[in-house]
């Protein structure tokens, strides 16, 4: 094994806007009229019940909120560079076939429940989740695709094995998926961990639990081995988190407003005034990731015929739902990926809006202009079916707007939101001709998750040398310039196949009171707490 | 008496036992499962089959639903209503941590219903004015028309955001009590009004009341000593759906005021599919009525001795 400086695994191709954007998001930010001070807990409204927020087993944001603050993870990620920086792990080498992660771990850290954090700990918990539990962690699991075995080198060096090259798996140690949790929790029952009974080692500690309706967490005292990326070494200024499930949005801005919460999810553009008025604050960030659109289902007896699903490409005027239904804060799509996900490229020339091209190539394929608008081919109506889920709230206006949008060069869009239970049902069974969704990580590996057959394969396609070609070599490509050259001609190809429709791209946004100091994203658009502190 | 008593909780026994195994049926019927449901939206697109299928496995999700369904009779039978699907606690203690919650708020919007509604209805009997009639007459049906949510959002608005009088969300303490339980009574308090209203109205043209009027009683004591006492019973009869407006009324306020409870809790276990919460959310609501209208049939000789003699000559000739 050779020895090397750890790769700066999405230091390049970052954007310049991009890095900006997300730098702008620190919180309530005179820091310069008040410094910072101890003490206090800070009411936390939360848009909707927490689903299982044990971090290994959370992908739900509102979950991941309250996660991300009980365990460390072996690195950190750069938010303005993408740099990965050092937490658990002080310093680690990557063999060049990137099989082999050597870890080197911090000395002193111990668990909540006064156990040490050292190698064997790695071990553990990355057999686990490779393992027995993989099938409650689908997003760490996924990160440890091919996961061999971990060596327990010395008392705090771990090497992580994998049975082929594994580009995506740093960033991947930096995400609270791979963060790392205490023996007793590893032999926990997965639904009592879901119950907040999950000890880590991360700079506050599960409180009071009540189902359906709050979480609190508290702050661990003796916390000194925060991320490099903290200001703050040691402990956590706030003393506790009380996260509040509150589901009206009205509500949560009004409480925000009136001084009953300090900080809310999901804030919506009609409620920025009340919060704005109280001098209370917007964060917003991009997430990166697979972009909001659609995924066609190519078995659908319709969209298996490629030029139909292509001519959907122009039909979508982006920029209209962007400015008519979303607001400023949100992006078009300019690629199957979002614009902050490394190794994103422009491909927004591909994705113009040209009715009267996507009209022509609809002609071509043999759909002709029926009685009511709606094109029709040997008496069957260009109707198609699409399905989406109760993630973002916004769904339903953006699609009946991209129903007008299609009903305009004769496409009849039928719009579907389904509970997650039907979701995942009408997913099995292949039950809807587009799928509408988004997925947000840091990694453009997120592609091969999202379009490899490998996973819940949304698309239903068969095998494709080129695509799954392409897949696998970003993944064993250990030159970071070359990973982004074929991760761009991953997203060419999508746009060719019509393997992925982009709408456009996720944006979160946070309200905080004027009393809130240093609350920011970190790179995965997910909130840290470590650092933030209330005023007076 | 006790002949009755044993009939009544037969009844009541069947009565939970049909609502159980309609519940159980019918709630297959939902398309999905529990397991799909603890996939977040996000994910959706991206668990493969295999790590569904894991997980249904490790829920009994794979078995018949002859055997699912005796399973959980005989355990439910034993007090044992199974684990929530998505949380992992025993129903049972879930359903009792959220009752007390449940059973405050609608204990005090009943309060506040039986006197608004009984308030309106006496005062429009009362009243010689036409005007003020016509109007204490015309509130019934628009407060229930009015949607609870929209109610609940003006009063946190104005109350809590405006004024900052009240908390508007939570458990905790009586104040955060009071504008949750005046939204859920509204509805019913516009019920109780207009059945009472209604009844009293009758009752007033009654040749009684005629003779109370010639013996020189004043108008408020013929309508509280002798009109009420009779037009009451209608209006009690309905105490059972009244628990029932109660509960389902709690689906919405719980949700408004981001309160726990067992409205709260029954939409969540029907978005999460989560039966056997559902199961257990079903038999509660069952006994709810089963019990209050049980109460109601023996509170009715206390008020209509009439009914209490028809009673007792039953006792004896049985």
């Amino acid at each position: 094994m050779t020895t090397a400086q750890p790769p700066r695994v999405a230091a390049g191709a970052i954007a310049a806007g991009a890095l900006l954007a997300l730098t702008a998001c620190g919180a309530g930010g005179d820091a310069a009229d008040a410094s910072p001070q101890d003490g206090g807990t800070l009411r936390y409204g939360l848009s909707a019940v927490p689903i299982c927020p044990d971090p290994q087993q959370a992908s739900q944001n509102q979950a991941v909120y309250i996660a991300r603050q009980v365990v460390d993870s072996l690195t950190d990620q750069d938010p303005e560079t993408g740099e990965i920086v050092p937490w658990l792990a002080e310093s680690w080498e990557v063999n060049p076939e990137l099989t082999e992660f050597t870890f080197h771990l911090r000395d002193g850290v111990t668990f909540s429940d006064g156990t040490g954090l050292n190698a064997e700990s790695v071990q553990k918990n990355f057999d686990a989740i490779a393992g027995d539990f993989s099938p409650f962690a689908p997003l760490g699991s996924s990160f440890l695709a091919g996961y061999a075995e971990t060596r327990v080198d010395e008392d705090l060096t771990a090497t992580v094995v994998f049975e082929s090259p594994n580009a995506q798996f740093l960033q991947a140690t930096s995400t609270f998926s791979l963060g790392l949790v205490a023996d007793a929790t590893l032999q926990a029952a997965p639904e009592d961990r879901c119950r907040g009974e999950v000890i880590g080692s991360g700079p506050f500690t599960f409180g009071e639990f009540v189902a359906d309706q709050s979480v609190t967490v508290e702050r661990r005292d003796g916390y000194a081995w925060g991320s490099s990326l903290f200001e703050r070494d040691g402990e956590a200024y706030l003393e506790a988190i009380e996260f509040t499930v509150v589901p009206e949005s009205g509500v949560r801005s009004g409480s925000l407003a009136s001084d009953q919460l300090d900080a809310i999810s999901d804030v919506l553009p009609q409620d920025e005034p009340a919060i704005e008025a109280a001098d209370g604050t917007i964060l917003t960030v991009a997430n990166p990731g697979v972009a909001f659109g659609f995924q066609p289902n190519v078995e659908d007896p319709i969209l298996s015929d490629p030029a139909v699903r292509a001519a959907l490409i122009p039909a979508i005027d982006r920029q209209e739902i962007v400015d008519v239904v979303l607001g400023d804060r949100f992006h078009a799509a300019t690629s199957p990926l979002a614009h902050l996900t490394p190794g994103w490229t422009d491909l927004s020339d591909r994705l113009g809006h040209d009715p009267q091209a996507a009209a022509d190539q609809l002609e071509a394929a043999g759909w002709t202009e029926g009685a009511d608008g709606i094109r029709e081919k040997d008496g069957r109506p260009l109707r198609v079916k699409v399905i989406f889920g109760e993630a973002f709230s916004a769904s339903q206006t953006v699609l009946e707007l991209v129903q007008q949008q299609l009903k305009a060069v004769g496409v009849d869009l039928d719009v579907q939101q389904l509970p997650a239970a039907d979701m995942t049902a009408a997913t099995e069974a292949g039950d809807y001709a587009l799928y509408f969704s988004n997925l947000s990580r840091t990694d453009p590996d997120i592609l091969r998750r999202t379009f490899s057959t490998d996973f819940a394969n949304v698309n239903r396609r068969g095998a494709d040398a080129e695509l799954d070609g392409l897949l696998e070599a970003q993944l064993s490509e250990p030159d970071t310039e070359a990973r982004y050259a074929i991760v761009a001609e991953v997203q060419e190809v999508l746009l060719d196949r019509a393997y992925h429709v982009p709408l456009f791209e996720l944006s979160q946004a946070i309200g905080t009171g004027a009393n809130v100091h240093g609350l920011a994203f970190d790179a995965s658009a997910r909130l840290q707490f470590h650092d933030v502190w209330l005023a007076g | 008496m006790a002949r009755y008593l044993i009939g009544r909780a037969a009844a009541a026994a069947l009565v939970l036992w049909a609502a159980f195994t309609v519940a159980f049926v019918l709630l297959r019927f939902l398309p999905g499962d529990a397991i799909g449901a603890r996939i977040s939206p996000e994910e959706q697109g991206s668990i493969s089959s295999d790590q569904l299928a894991a997980l249904r496995e490790r829920y009994g999700l794979g078995e018949s639903m002859i055997v699912q369904y005796g399973q959980s009779l005989l355990d439910a039978l034993r007090g044992d209503f199974g684990f929530s699907l998505a949380t992992g606690a025993p129903v049972g203690e879930a359903i009792a941590e959220a009752l007390p919650h449940t059973l405050a708020l609608a204990g005090a919007a009943l309060l506040i219903a039986v006197v608004l509604g009984a308030g309106t209805a006496l005062g429009a009997v009362y009243t010689e004015r036409p005007w003020l009639r016509q109007f204490l007459l015309g509130l019934p049906p628009v407060g229930v028309s009015v949607p609870t949510f929209w109610v609940g959002l003006l009063l946190i608005q104005t109350v809590s955001f405006q004024w900052g009088l009240l908390p508007a969300m939570g458990n905790k303490g009586f104040e955060s009590l009071i504008l949750p339980a005046a939204t859920l009574a509204l509805p019913t308090a516009a019920v109780i009004a207009q059945v009472l209203a209604k009844s009293l109205t009758e009752t007033w043209e009654k040749a009684y009341v005629d003779t109370a009027r010639a013996k020189g009683a004043s108008r408020g004591r013929i309508l509280l000593r002798h009109a009420l006492r009779n037009a009451a019973m209608p209006t009690l009869t309905l105490a059972g759906v009244t628990a029932g407006n109660l509960l389902a009324g709690s689906v919405v306020v719980e949700t408004v005021f981001s309160r726990i409870g067992i409205g709260r809790m029954t939409q969540l276990a029907v978005a999460s599919r989560d039966l056997p919460v559902l199961q257990g959310l079903v038999l509660l609501a069952a006994a709810v009525f089963v019990t209050v209208s049980l109460a109601v049939d023996l509170a009715h000789p206390l008020i209509d001795p009439r009914t209490a003699r028809a009673g007792a000559q039953e006792g004896r000739t049985a």
